[in-house]
């Protein structure tokens, strides 16, 4: 039974409902995911309890522990956020930078060493706000990094301000009166500034974001997971949506995987308002650091 | 090597190549961009990378992520893209990541006058970041200095662990001048290497040498960098007796090592009662007007600094107690005059002051030597 | 002011963007400091365009050390646009040399200008307009040997493009017939 769990981790589709939500407690052991996490580093975490970002966590690790990726060959590299204290726990190579300039960061450590891999872990207001530009960019290059984007579309860590991916009409601290400004679509963003892989799931549907976060991590290109999350603690609160719980319940009950969605009528498509799930694009770009090397062998006459 | 005229910005292009500088992130801004255009071209022909971000703020990130990866690297600015670039300075300066940062001084503030020169960046380069850390700050006086301080900057950048800037000016950089470069075969910059093995590697150890060894990702020392305050691994801390020994090494670091850093060139007349105090372009017009003052039998010294920071104190204290007054001609209204004023009173400083693009003259200097 | 160093000799080279001045400078102090072993600085200054707006390049050489790098008061101005012979016509030392293109640039405050249609001619020997720099180059060196013919002539083709070698070479011995005619003493 473990075996074939083990084997099937990355396909959700085959699992039964309680294979999905209720892992067995040896299965992180054997598959030697918690070996992933510093052993030097005081836990807990600084999350609140409840918090969906400790299951990105989760999702991250076991994506890298499918891939079978020595730790030595992963860095992990974060802005400023309750998102981007993540990589301080695991036990890879973590580069903890500046609000918005992980991907900056991570464009200079990825061409400095290609044959790593490089994951940028952001919240909403890290990657789109302040890192927007550097954002986009690092899609047009399509440079091999690997954009972790937890989207709970507020600033947690400052305590509730509306984000660039806040709804409209949903308070925050600083739009006491409901917020006015239209939300970003992240997953469009990436596809348009020319991402190889793009993906999204929601922290209810953590065994998704393991497949999505490996196939991501294993793409060549610039690939974006954006992980759907909540914080309760904030944003929760001011728009009465209730606890983590609830909060978790309604991502499940909120969005629609890709395939479902794809069948729906174009009139049915138009009134959606769900978080769809799935991979939305997956192609073959040549990769930044890729097409450099060739330039240098070039003018070397290598 | 054969004599070459060359320009301020390409020595230091090229000096940064012989350093084994293999990095390169900028973005555009005059009076800098011949720095990024030699380097676009240089770089790969030695096996290094180049690459043009899309802001200042993403050039300094990706220099030190680079470093992070184990690549020397440097960038190259003006004023404006200075003032964007301090926020992730001063992340360098905390992490104890090396780097370079060229500033070629435009005149300011804002856009200012993209195509004249200034030295109004000195103060800014001291203190342009938020919190306090030391930095090293180098001027060139000329084309073939512009080339030999960019070594020194990868050298002390290495050796220190901290950023290095340069600061240069549109004068320097876009003079072309002759110059015959040494053998980059004889030039030799600090190595960091890192001897203990990974389970017992601390980043920021607080050695009694203060500057402990780094490590490059990807080699097996898996440890964690943060801009937040940290201990000794790397790790976030809000315990004092976790920070204050690093706030104290990270702060003094440098103080032991000045005979190595300050670098400045003395030129004392004996019974001198005057001096001339100066750095980068201005060291050249006040030069001019020493020679011009000792042609006409007047005793003069000169101290040209080409360590700006840390500020040579030792030795304008000591100019200080032989001379009765101080000139300091600089294109600015007065900032490295603030330093010299500290040093040895504001009664024996004179300062001579331009910041409207154009330099300061020799008559100027002269007129304030006569005083 | 007196000059500490007295064969410090200021060269100033002033036109429209485009017109090759700074370049001009370049080949100068590269003909001074390369084929001549002397010292030489060369600095520029220019509109932010690209194209039009002032150009002004500035050359010194000497034998000994050059300390400020600009021109203090110039002891030649070529001038081949009307503004810059405005801008630049009031610093340049007393007996100082002036050469202008006459039909670009109106110099009868300055009598003793040394006149030449340096962009006709230079049309009228290349076909091409953008060899006037070349022309006024050899105008000068012709006037004053600043450096030797031989030098500024292997400056100029050491930076000509592939293919133009013979064309600049041509402006350049134009600019050298024009100076000789003016002067025939200066010869050199």
């Amino acid at each position: 039974m473990n075996e074939k769990r083990e084997q099937n981790i990355l396909d959700a589709a085959t699992l039964t409902a309680d294979e999905a939500l209720i892992p067995q407690a040896d299965w992180m052991e054997r598959s030697g995911v918690l070996q992933k996490l510093r052993k030097n580093k005081k836990f807990p975490t600084i999350w609140c309890s409840g918090c969906g970002i400790g299951v990105v966590m989760g999702a991250l690790i076991r994506a890298i522990d499918h891939l079978g990726l020595k730790s030595d060959d992963v860095a992990l590299v974060a802005g400023i956020g309750c998102t981007a204290r993540m990589p301080v726990y695991l036990d890879f190579n973590t580069l903890h930078t500046t609000h918005g300039r992980a991907l900056a960061f991570a464009t200079g450590l990825k061409i400095a060493r290609p044959d790593m891999k490089v994951i940028a872990i952001m919240g909403d207001g890290d990657a789109l706000a302040i890192g927007g530009n550097h954002f986009i960019h690092a899609a047009r290059r399509n440079i091999g990094i690997t954009a972790l984007v937890v989207n709970n579309a507020t600033y947690g860590m400052t305590g509730g301000q509306y984000s660039p991916t806040t709804p409209v009409g949903r308070r925050a601290t600083t739009a006491p009166y409901g917020n006015v400004e239209p939300p970003f679509p992240v997953c469009d963003l990436a596809i348009a500034a020319g991402a190889s892989y793009v993906a999204r799931s929601t922290v209810y549907h953590a065994l998704e974001l393991d497949k999505f976060l490996a196939e991501a991590i294993a793409k060549d290109g610039f690939s974006l997971v954006e992980a759907v999350s909540y914080c309760h603690t904030t944003y929760g609160r001011l728009n009465k949506l209730g606890t983590a719980a609830d909060m978790m319940r309604a991502l499940k009950d909120n969005s629609i995987a890709k395939n479902a969605y794809d069948k729906l009528s174009d009139e049915q498509k138009a009134s959606n308002s769900k978080i769809v799930r799935g991979n939305f694009v997956n192609k073959d770009r040549s990769e930044y650091t890729g097409i450099y090397q060739n330039l240098i062998a070039n003018v070397r006459g290598d | 090597m054969a004599v070459k005229l060359m320009q301020g910005n390409e020595a230091i292009a090229i000096g940064a190549v012989a350093a084994g500088c293999r990095f390169y992130a900028g973005y555009p801004i005059t009076p800098s961009t011949e720095v990024a255009e030699v380097l676009s071209r240089e770089l790969p022909r030695v096996g290094g990378k180049f690459i043009q971000m899309e802001d200042e703020i993403a050039s300094m990130a990706a220099i030190i992520g680079a470093r992070v990866g184990g690549l020397k690297s440097m960038t190259a600015t003006s004023g404006p893209g200075f003032s964007l670039m301090q926020e992730n300075l001063g992340y360098a300066c905390l992490a104890e990541i090396p780097c370079v940062v060229v500033d070629v001084q435009r005149l300011g503030p804002s856009t200012g006058q993209p195509t004249a020169a200034s030295q109004g960046d000195i103060m800014q380069a001291r203190w342009g970041t938020h919190g306090d850390h030391p930095i090293i700050a180098l001027s060139p006086t000329s084309v073939r200095q512009a080339f030999d301080l960019t070594v020194k900057a990868f050298d002390f950048s290495e050796k220190y662990r901290t950023p290095v800037l340069l600061m240069t000016d549109e004068i320097i950089g876009h003079m072309r001048e002759p110059v015959e470069l040494p053998d980059f075969a004889t030039i030799t910059t600090f190595q960091q290497s890192v001897t203990e093995a990974p389970a017992a590697y601390k980043a920021f150890r607080n050695t009694p040498e203060g500057v402990p060894p780094m490590a490059p990702f990807g080699v097996g020392y898996r440890y964690h960098i943060t801009g937040l305050l940290h201990d000794e691994v790397g790790f976030p801390t809000q315990r004092l007796d976790e920070i204050d020994p690093w706030l104290e090494r990270v702060n003094t670091k440098l103080d032991q090592y000045s005979e190595d850093i300050v670098m400045v060139e003395e030129d004392y007349q004996p019974g001198a009662r005057l001096a001339l105090l100066s750095y980068g372009c201005s060291a050249r017009t006040a030069r001019h007007a020493l020679k011009a003052a000792r042609a006409q039998g007047k005793k003069v010294s000169m101290l040209t600094l080409q360590t700006i920071w840390p500020f040579p104190e030792k030795q304008v204290e000591a100019l200080g107690e032989q001379v009765d007054k101080i000139i300091v001609p600089e294109m600015n209204l007065g900032q490295l005059a603030l330093e010299v004023e500290r040093m040895v009173g504001r009664k024996k400083v004179r300062r001579v002051t331009r910041a409207n693009g154009e330099m300061a003259t020799p008559q100027m200097v002269l007129a304030a030597l006569e005083e | 002011m007196s000059e500490p160093i007295a064969d410090r000799i200021e060269i100033r080279l002033a036109g429209e963007g485009g017109q090759g001045m700074i370049l001009a400078g370049i080949i100068l102090a590269e003909a001074a400091a390369i084929y001549e072993g002397k010292n030489a600085v060369q600095t520029q200054s220019y509109g932010p365009e690209a194209r039009g707006g002032a150009s002004k390049a500035e050359v010194v050489i000497s034998s000994g050390e050059i300390d400020h790098p600009e021109v203090l008061e110039a002891d030649v101005l070529v001038a081949l646009s009307k503004d810059a012979f405005k801008k630049f016509a009031s610093n340049v030392k007393l007996g100082g040399l002036y050469i202008v293109d006459e039909e670009k640039v109106d110099s009868h405050t300055v009598p003793q200008a040394v006149r030449v249609p340096i962009t006709r001619i230079a049309f009228e020997t290349t076909g091409r307009i953008i060899t006037a720099n070349t022309v006024a180059l050899g105008v000068l060196v012709g006037l004053t040997g600043v450096v030797s013919r031989t030098a500024i002539e292997k400056a100029v083709l050491a930076r000509a493009p592939k293919g133009t070698e013979e064309m600049n070479r041509a402006a350049l011995f134009k600019g050298f017939a024009v100076a000789d005619e003016r002067q025939p003493s200066r010869q050199n």
